[in-house]
């Protein structure tokens, strides 16, 4: 008779070293890219599976996912907390709201909104980059709010109406697709940045390490504006996705729920990776919206939710996961 | 002397933190190529002068001169831009990173890439390099092993790394020699003879005189923010003032171990 044990799913992978993998079978290459494949494929097949409602709240989510990435982003990696959600938001969706209204095809205005909106956001915020403290927080927060009175105000960008009439994807699988694609690929890249490239280390120092960084001959202010570009390129897509996903553009785009989300899925989902805002997002955003019949009530039980987390839970959706995943106990023969 | 051999120049520096003077008025000079100590009591403001040398700390009053350019007002990143780099008296390297990752961020950043220290492809290779040149054992693999559990002597050596990776002109050194153990001390004097004679100037801030002049025979003290001395070792540990200040009358200390 066979005799068996117990065995730990993670055995003989993990070396002691953190992120130091000694990878020698297909079985433990399957263990670690198993996760990642899995959230793929789920990714893939959700918008061919979900009914139509759902559909478009899968848009919807996926760009609380970007805005949740890039939140994550700065917070763990560069030691920024933003706040400027709506603002990326506003900013990318009204650029391209703009240009499609005069004429220019919105597979050229949801890139150039992207870039340019991404660099207007930056230069915005440059001067309170050189600041510690909480002055990007509060000044990221306040900007979409100054906009959007300014554009009710001065009746500018088709004021409290907005502009109406846009481009919107042909049809509901290339929106959710292409939606589907830039977050795959966000993900990835955004992880493969932080834990593998020099850039991602010169952040980290940003972050944790000023004086080094100063010493090292590298300009604070400069890194820190880069991060907050590649942050505010992800928000401004989701602007301009949000734009032609509605055919309409308004002051909306610039509602505070943008900006304060990303962080809500960052404390559920688990700060210090990627993929933890992720999961975050994709558990918030739905939630949100299935509570919505419930009127003003849903932001209390939003909050509970919240607090429970908080309270209970600090570690995060994705590093109880991990933990959980990596101890995972099977039997095998000896 | 020409004014082009001087490459460093310090202009009646001033700093005071609440009422305490940190720096008071303090000048001195050094040659380009020269070794120079800056010795003092603990609290005498040896490394508020370094950080005021390298703008990490903004100036009451006074001038610095690197390569006959007025670098008083700048940031301490374009300071090690220019060629002027700095250790730090407290370390902070990435702890949970190999040490080598630690050289990194510098081999990064503009002047390395000017220099082709970074552009010598892989920066992981060349980080390795330069920590195998001040004495990591490739063979043991200790440039791979985790920043925070090295000892003392490899952390000091990593910040002089940090320094090396941007090819200075100037390294001023905070403190290099203190907590190490006699053995890890006798390593190091001999590296740092070897920067100097690669041309690198040094501005050495110590407290273990014996090997301090070893290495150079100038140097300045400071008691209380103030130059009170400056010249040969000679003339140091002759001077009244230093005698009074540094070793409280009696001279044991610089003689006993
Ligand atoms: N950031 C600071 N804030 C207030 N006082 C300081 C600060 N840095 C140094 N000091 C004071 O300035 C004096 C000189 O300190 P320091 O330059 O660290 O001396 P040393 O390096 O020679 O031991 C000390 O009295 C110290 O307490
Ligand atoms: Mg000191």
């Amino acid at each position: 008779m066979p005799e068996l044990r117990k065995e730990r799913l993670d055995r003989g992978v993990k070396v002691r070293a953190e992120s130091i993998y000694a990878i020698s079978s297909m079985k433990e290459i399957m263990f670690l890219i198993g996760p990642g494949l899995v959230l793929v494929i789920l990714l893939l097949i959700l918008p061919v599976s979900l009914p139509s409602f759902w559909q478009r709240i899968m848009a919807l989510t996926g760009v609380y996912v970007l805005l949740s990435i890039g939140f994550g982003f700065l917070a763990s990696y560069v030691g920024l907390v933003s706040l400027g959600g709506a603002l990326f938001v506003g900013m990318g969706g009204y650029i391209s709201g703009l240009l499609n209204s005069v004429g220019v095809p919105m597979f050229l205005s949801i890139p150039v909104a992207t870039i340019a909106g991404a660099l207007i956001c930056t230069l915005v915020l440059l001067p309170v980059l050189p600041l510690r403290g909480v002055y990007f927080a509060i000044v990221s927060f306040v900007y979409p709010l100054f906009a959007a009175r300014l554009i009710a105000a001065l009746g500018i960008f088709g004021g409290t109406d907005g502009i109406a009439g846009l481009d919107v994807m042909p049809n509901v699988y290339v929106l959710l697709y292409v939606m589907v694609a830039v977050v795959i690929v966000v993900m990835f890249g955004m992880s493969r940045l932080v834990n593998y490239e020099d850039l991602g280390l010169v952040l980290r120092g940003v972050k944790d390490n000023e004086q080094a960084i100063k010493a090292s001959g590298l300009n604070l202010t400069w890194y820190k504006a880069q991060a907050v570009f590649i942050a505010a390129a992800m928000g401004c897509f989701g602007g301009a996705y949000l734009t032609h996903l509605y055919g309409w553009v308004g002051m909306s785009l610039f509602a505070t729920d943008f900006s304060i989300l990303p962080l809500a899925a960052t404390v559920v989902g688990g700060t210090g990776t990627i993929y933890g805002p992720v999961i975050g997002a994709m558990l918030l955003v739905p939630i949100s919206e299935a509570l919505r019949p419930f009127g003003t009530l849903r932001i209390v039980f939003y909050a509970v939710i919240l607090v429970f987390f908080v309270v209970f839970f600090s570690e995060g959706i994705l590093d109880y996961l991990k933990r959980k995943y990596e101890q995972f106990e099977h039997w095998v023969r000896v | 002397m020409t004014n082009d051999d001087i490459i460093l120049r310090v202009d009646n520096l001033e700093k005071a933190f609440g009422g305490v003077k940190a720096v008071d008025k303090v000048s001195f000079d050094l040659k380009k190529g020269g070794v120079l100590g800056v010795i003092g009591p603990n609290g005498s403001g040896k490394t508020t002068l370094i950080n005021l040398i390298t703008g990490f700390i903004a100036k009451d009053g006074g001038k610095v001169f690197f390569k006959d350019k007025d670098i008083s007002k700048w940031q301490p990143h374009k300071i090690a831009d220019f060629g002027l780099a700095r250790t730090f008296q407290v370390m902070r390297p990435y702890a949970t990173l190999a040490a080598y990752k630690n050289i990194i961020p510098p081999l990064y950043s503009p002047r390395a890439k000017r220099t082709a220290k970074g552009k010598l492809g892989d920066r992981s290779a060349v980080a390795v390099d330069i920590l195998e040149e001040v004495g990591f054992e490739r063979d043991a693999r200790v440039p791979y092993k985790q920043a925070g559990t090295l000892p003392l002597g490899y952390l000091k050596r990593l910040e002089l790394c940090r320094c090396l990776a941007l090819d200075p002109e100037l390294i001023i050194c905070d403190e290099v020699f203190s907590g190490l153990s006699m053995s890890e001390i006798a390593s190091m004097v001999p590296l740092m003879e070897r920067l100097h004679s690669a041309g690198i100037t040094l501005v050495m801030v110590e407290h273990r005189l014996r090997e301090l002049f070893q290495i150079t025979d100038r140097a300045i003290v400071l008691s209380f923010g103030e130059k009170i001395a400056d010249g040969s070792s000679q003339e140091i540990f002759e001077n009244e003032r230093v005698k009074q200040a540094y070793f409280g009358g009696e001279d044991s200390y610089v003689t006993s171990e």
